[in-house]
């Protein structure tokens, strides 16, 4: 099987039975995605296949072949983190930290998915051709992800603080001054 | 889970020739709900014919109906502009439902053929009829919470869990179907089976027939329509009651016509007919609703564990229609 994963090309001979969780951690070695409970419960395994958020531990990879597959260890981009891991540091995003590279995945899919007015089960106007992002979106968007420790408070905080500093950033060199 | 051989058809026909050729053969969508099925060997294939890449598109056509391939997927649909505009319960009903990651994956075809979540058709040590014809029911006497109050029986009080094919229901929507005998047209509403003596027989598919798109037809006020799911978390949860309606109140006041379909409190989708014949040319009040509500769940029987559904279930519908009844009533 062949895959991208975080930018390399990559030929692996996996059993056919193997998810794209296990690829990851027992054949390639990137055992930053997490084991949480193998059953899509709990988001822990989240990585992003050509930019959208999906479970690894559901995912077989033989479906996947030939796809873009990006996971903790590729979000840092020369040596510097990701804005949102800065912004896990900063606002502590974590405590044990096993949920974490999940949280990171999932909140940079869900980024995508308000780029593209993905709405959700809270946007009151779906017809809208612009999601506003709040805490009430945020906490739905980011409910596949669970976080035993219960550092929900700073998770919120840590995304909300980045993807609206972003949008706005992105606005301003839309409509220039 | 067993070993198995993988199979990617590039069209529907080959797809249902590869099912035929191998008696133990499933077909295979996003895999959210089968691979987990798989790992905990409750299902066992032989083969898997990955059907994802087949049918993708989102069709409006002419008449103003909309042709969704079974491959689209569930985040795909509700994000879709005619979807959002005239069928705003398809759009919140998928998005009620699982989480982004799951949603991303999921097709629709496959979240209409999903398995029950009854923990006891999951623990291969308990006793279930779904899963082992005649072996008995633990969740009769059982932690039976989520199960049903409407449809079931001695041999099985499961749900079906989707919420998409809630409103799918409520908004008259048909399956294609391609099978050996060649293409057929199947009401959702009809697709799934109550369970009687035999629950192990979830849906009327003639044998390796092939869902390859759903059909959803105009319906001139659906874009008053919602979705309303009531579950025991704020989100990622299964329904303990849902419902999807669409409601037209014409100027007196009246109803002059109405969907209502529930979730959570069957063996398939339940579209509320009875609920609606009531509904239909009554004034739009309160008190209307809370008739036909009554009238739909008269027959509702509560087990040890889920009594509270019935009337959760009643009080639902009335919110919901009072939510939708708008200025006119």
């Amino acid at each position: 099987m062949r895959f991208n994963i975080n930018g390399t090309a990559v030929e692996v001979e996996a059993d056919i039975r193997t998810s794209l969780l296990d690829l990851m951690r027992n054949y390639l070695h990137l055992t930053g995605t997490k084991k949480g409970c193998d059953q899509g419960a709990c988001g822990a395994c989240t990585v992003l296949v050509d930019g959208e958020r999906i479970n690894s531990c559901l995912a077989l990879a033989v479906q996947y072949q030939g796809r873009n597959i990006t996971t903790v260890e590729g979000l840092a981009a020369n040596g510097s983190l990701h804005p949102l891991q800065k912004a896990f540091i900063e606002h502590d995003g974590f405590q044990c930290g096993y949920c974490t590279p999940g949280q990171l995945c999932s909140a940079v899919g869900m980024a995508g998915e308000i780029e593209r007015n993905v709405p959700s089960v809270v946007t009151a106007d779906l017809t809208s051709d612009h999601i506003t992002l709040d805490e009430t979106e945020i906490r739905e968007r980011m409910s596949g992800n669970l976080c035993r420790c219960g550092a929900y408070n700073g998770i919120v905080e840590a995304i909300s603080e980045t993807l609206i500093e972003q949008r706005s950033m992105k606005a301003g060199e839309r409509a220039p001054a | 889970m067993n070993i198995f051989s993988y199979h990617q058809p590039t069209d529907g026909v080959s797809a249902v020739a590869l099912k035929e050729a191998g008696p133990k053969a499933k077909y295979l969508g996003g895999g959210t709900n089968l691979v987990d099925l798989m790992r905990e060997t409750v299902e066992r294939p032989e083969a898997l014919i990955d059907v994802t890449q087949l049918s993708n598109t989102i069709e409006l056509r002419a008449d103003g109906s909309l042709l969704v391939g079974a491959g689209v997927k569930n985040t795909a649909l509700a994000t879709h502009a005619v979807v959002r505009s005239q069928f705003p319960a398809l759009s919140r009903a998928i998005l009620a439902g699982a989480s982004a990651q799951i949603r991303n994956v999921a097709t629709v075809g496959g979240n209409i053929l999903q398995r029950t979540r009854c923990r006891y058709f999951y623990d291969n040590a308990a006793r279930c009829n779904k899963r082992r014809p005649n072996s008995g029911c633990d969740a009769l006497e059982g932690f039976n919470r989520y199960h049903a109050i409407l449809g079931a029986s001695k041999s099985c009080v499961a749900t079906h869990p989707s919420d998409m094919c809630v409103a799918l229901v409520a908004l008259d929507a048909v399956v294609h179907l391609q099978g050996p005998a060649g293409m057929r047209k199947l009401r959702l509403q009809d697709l799934h089976r109550l369970p009687g003596e035999t629950p192990e027989i979830e849906t009327e598919l003639h044998p390796d027939e092939l869902i390859t798109a759903v059909e959803i037809p105009p319906l001139s006020f659906g874009y008053r329509s919602t979705y309303r799911k009531v579950r025991d978390r704020a989100s990622y949860a299964f329904a303990l009651v849902s419902v999807a309606a669409a409601l037209d109140v014409n100027g007196a006041g009246e109803v002059q016509d109405v969907r209502l379909a529930l979730g959570g409190v069957a063996h398939k989708p339940w579209r509320a007919l009875k609920a609606e014949a009531i509904l239909k040319g009554q004034r739009a009040t309160a008190d209307t609703f809370r008739a036909a509500a009554e009238a739909e769940l008269a027959d509702a029987i509560g087990l040890r564990d889920n009594a509270f559904k019935i009337e959760l279930a009643k009080r639902t519908i009335v919110a919901v229609l009072e939510e939708l009844k708008g200025e006119n009533a």
